[in-house]
């Protein structure tokens, strides 16, 4: 479904935060991607929807490659990618129903869009996604009005509303509570399998990660270290992907942040 | 999980949550904007006629003449900039012991209800009006400008400095007092260090404001810039006029930016 | 204690070398200011401000008691004072959202040649008081309401233009990404990221601006920008101080009212 060829990504600071990357994911696969913060992973799921502009190789989505196409196609192309943020990144101001309808954005025009008058196959398919997510009762309600798991059900609701064919996860659980952690990390692997929809997960959490995920990837300094099941990731494997102590990726992984942060924030620029 | 799902939504309305009340305030907005908008009578043909004038203004923008009246310019720009500075000197000096007598904390009743008092009427009264009735009193020039700037300086900085003086950390203003100083040592060791950053950035401020409304005040005789550009104007002269903004503009500009700076280096 | 530790017996507050540049700067000041004084003063009559005291008891004395009679003749100019003010505001505010946005670093189209023209129209804008404008207009277009929206439309979108691109440059870049993952047009990523976000700030400036822009259009009748100014003016001509003080109270009082109007009013919106 997703295949990564010779992904690199170089940053203007000069940082390398992906170095020839590799890598298929098949229909219905969960992925995680684990690694010290400072590994690329961040990069490596927004180097795919083009939030951050790769440096060099392939990423086909089916039999696009995602890193050829111009602005207008690009955008035909994202409405296949569903994205579920960290910090939810949902438009604090706006209703929740507003929000899940946003991830029509790309299949409506500009007017529809404006007036909030979209058609009634996505309004429907809003309330059956808020259903499902179990927040039927909260839909007139702004988004900064709910708990921390609620808004992630909303920005899962709002990857689904593009009615994906792959989605990008990027750590859904950073900002929750570990009973909360559970349930959402549940949930999301409920709704791939229903889907048969394949997903990358960038996750902290070895664990949580070990628990739910159907394949682990190990990224260190930007490049994949490790690939296979969760059982196979023993004390070495992880020694291999974290070193001993290894406070010096630790520290790089700061800039690696920061560098990200600046580059999306250059994109934004150039697409707004 | 239901079976059927609403195909509608509409988004509820934030504000005015009431539907009648709703239509009452947009159907009342409506008609304030009609009565409005009559009310404004239009001379057509005057402003047509006018829009040849203003091609020539805005030529004269483009291509400004600062040499045939340079000597009217630079008289006003001296006594705009000059008065910019004593204005702004003596009014913040004045506006030191108000805005101490208007701080609560600090100040007796009596005298807080004075000082307040002189706040009140130099924010409420606008520079221009204060100008008026100056220039009536101490004749045209510059030496009334001089005074409807001050006059305004200190309604604007005593009023944040008693604020300011107001909001301060009680606790160290209490540790201080508990040495045994004296008012006037109350002020130097507590008061001062808490405000005078500030009180610095605002004067740097105000200095820059009686900049812009010096060149306001000129038109009703009080000096400066505002005079000259009065002038230019009413003898159709728009390529003197644009040079005169645009020396302005550049004064401002370049006024902003310094005193931005100054105020970074000094906090 | 013998000896080891060796302290100076006179503490000060700053270094000789900071003392010696503060007072360097305050004695500059000084300088600075007696020079700009005997600039300013050269050609100042000191008579006519010996005799300023005579002159504020004369006019003081003709100004009480204010002209209660004349205040039906002043609702029509408050009433067009008002006008003059809330279209004016209407008015800069729609030619501001634009150049707002091109104005902001995050959402402005061309970096090196809109985004300067942007920042000089601000820039221009703000500099000139809206009497100024009025000077010019009523100059150009005639005398008038018209001139007086314009004016004051004219002033108004430097300050709201300023504070609005400021709001939107502050916006939350995580939300903006979002509604650009979902593969919106740019148009749709500045509905949905964007305005939500700066819509308080919007309200805020605009009720603000609005506030300060009753103050101004008061006045703005005295170059023939109509509104109550114009009756100040005439009645300034005639030298008629009560009806001046008459004017003088209304303008306080909608000056008040307008403030209390606009704090309420951001109160409730934000």
């Amino acid at each position: 479904m997703l295949h990564l060829e010779g992904l690199s990504k170089t940053y203007r600071t000069g940082d390398t935060a992906l170095n020839d990357v590799t890598l298929s994911v098949p229909k219905g696969q969960i992925l995680g991607l684990i690694g010290p913060s400072g590994a690329g992973k961040s990069t490596l799921i927004r180097c795919i929807n083009r939030l951050v502009e790769p440096s060099a190789g392939k990423v086909m989505l089916g039999n696009v490659d995602l890193a050829r196409l111009g602005k207008s196609d690009l955008r035909r192309q994202r409405r296949r990618i569903g994205m579920i943020f960290q910090e939810y990144a949902l438009v604090e101001r706006l209703t929740v129903m507003e929000n899940v309808l946003s991830g029509r954005l790309g299949y409506v025009p500009f007017w529809r869009s404006f007036l909030r008058r979209f058609p009634p196959s996505d309004i429907e398919r809003a309330y059956r996604l808020l259903d499902r997510v179990g927040l039927m009762d909260h839909a007139d309600k702004r988004a900064d009005a709910l708990s921390g798991g609620q808004r992630q059900r909303v920005g899962i609701a709002r990857a689904l509303a593009q009615e994906p064919e792959l989605l990008l996860v990027d750590e859904p659980t950073a900002s929750l509570d570990p009973k909360t952690s559970r349930q959402i990390m549940r949930l999301l692997t409920e709704i791939c399998a229903e889907r048969n929809l394949p997903a990358i997960v960038n996750i902290h959490d070895v664990p949580l990660a070990q628990q739910f995920m159907q394949r682990i990837v190990g990224l260190r300094a930007g490049r994949v270290v490790f690939d296979g099941p969760p059982e196979q990731l023993t004390e070495a494997a992880l020694t291999q992907i974290y070193g001993a102590e290894d406070w010096n990726a630790m520290r790089q992984g700061e800039r690696e942040q920061a560098a990200a942060e600046a580059d999306a924030r250059a994109r934004m620029e150039a697409i707004v | 999980m239901r079976a059927v799902y609403p195909t509608t939504w509409r988004r509820p309305p934030q504000i005015v949550r009431d539907r009648r009340w709703r239509i009452v305030l947009q159907l009342g907005i409506l008609l304030y904007l009609v009565l409005a908008v009559g009310s404004v009578e239009v001379d057509w043909a005057r402003v047509s006629a006018g829009l040849e004038r203003g091609q020539r203004f805005i030529l004269g923008f483009l291509q400004p003449d600062f040499s045939s009246r340079w000597r009217d310019i630079s008289q006003g720009l001296v006594e705009s900039l000059t008065m910019t500075l004593t204005s702004t000197v003596v009014g913040v000096a004045v506006s030191l012991p108000i805005g101490i007598g208007a701080a609560r904390n600090l100040a007796p009743r009596g005298i807080y209800v004075i000082c307040r008092g002189i706040i009140a009427v130099s924010r409420a009264l606008q520079e221009i009006i204060i100008a008026i009735f100056l220039v009536a009193m101490f004749g045209f020039g510059p030496f009334a400008g001089f005074l409807t700037l001050s006059f305004a300086t200190i309604g604007f900085i005593a009023k944040l400095l008693a604020d300011d003086i107001e909001e301060i950390d009680e606790a160290q203003a209490e540790a201080i007092r508990a040495t045994g100083a004296s008012w006037g040592q109350l002020i130097n060791y507590a008061i001062e260090p808490q405000v005078m950053p500030r009180l610095i950035g605002l004067s740097l401020y105000r200095l820059d404001i009686n900049f812009r409304e010096s060149a306001v005040i000129g038109i009703v005789g009080a000096g400066g810039i505002g005079a000259t550009l009065n002038t230019a104007i009413d003898r159709y002269e728009y390529d003197s006029a644009g040079a005169i903004l645009l020396i302005v503009i550049g004064i401002v500009m370049v006024a902003e930016y310094s005193s931005s700076s100054l105020r970074k280096h000094l906090q | 204690m013998n000896g080891i530790t060796h302290h100076s017996q006179v503490w000060t507050y700053r270094s000789p070398r900071q003392r010696l540049l503060l007072w360097g700067g305050w004695l500059a000041l000084v300088a600075l200011f007696v020079w700009c004084w005997q600039v300013m003063t050269r050609d100042t009559i000191w008579a006519f401000v010996n005799d300023a005291p005579t002159q504020a008891a004369d006019i003081g004395g003709r100004m009480f008691p204010p002209r209660l009679s004349y205040l039906p003749e002043l609702l029509l100019p408050l009433w067009d004072t008002l006008n003059i003010a809330t279209l004016g505001t209407i008015g800069g505010v729609l030619m501001a959202v634009p150049v707002a946005f091109l104005a902001a670093r995050n959402t402005t189209p061309s970096v090196h040649v809109l985004r300067p023209a942007a920042l000089f129209i601000i820039v221009a804008s703000r500099s000139i008081n809206s009497l100024i404008w009025a000077l010019l207009l009523v100059a150009i277009i005639g005398p008038g309401l018209l001139a007086g929206i314009v004016a004051i439309a004219l002033r108004s979108i430097g300050f709201v233009g300023k504070l609005l691109y400021e709001a939107i440059e502050e916006t939350d870049a995580s939300q903006i990404e979002a509604v650009t993952a979902t593969g919106a047009s740019a148009a749709q990523v500045i509905s949905y990221g964007i305005v939500p976000q700066i819509m308080p700030a919007f309200w805020g400036i605009s009720v603000f601006r609005w506030d300060i822009n009753i103050r101004e259009s008061a006045i703005l009748g005295l170059v023939g920008a109509g509104g109550i100014g114009l009756k100040l003016q005439a009645s300034l001509n005639v030298l008629a101080w009560p009806q001046v003080t008459m004017i003088l109270i209304v303008i306080l009082g909608t000056v008040v009212l307008s403030e209390w109007i606009s704090a309420r009013m951001r109160h409730a919106l934000i």
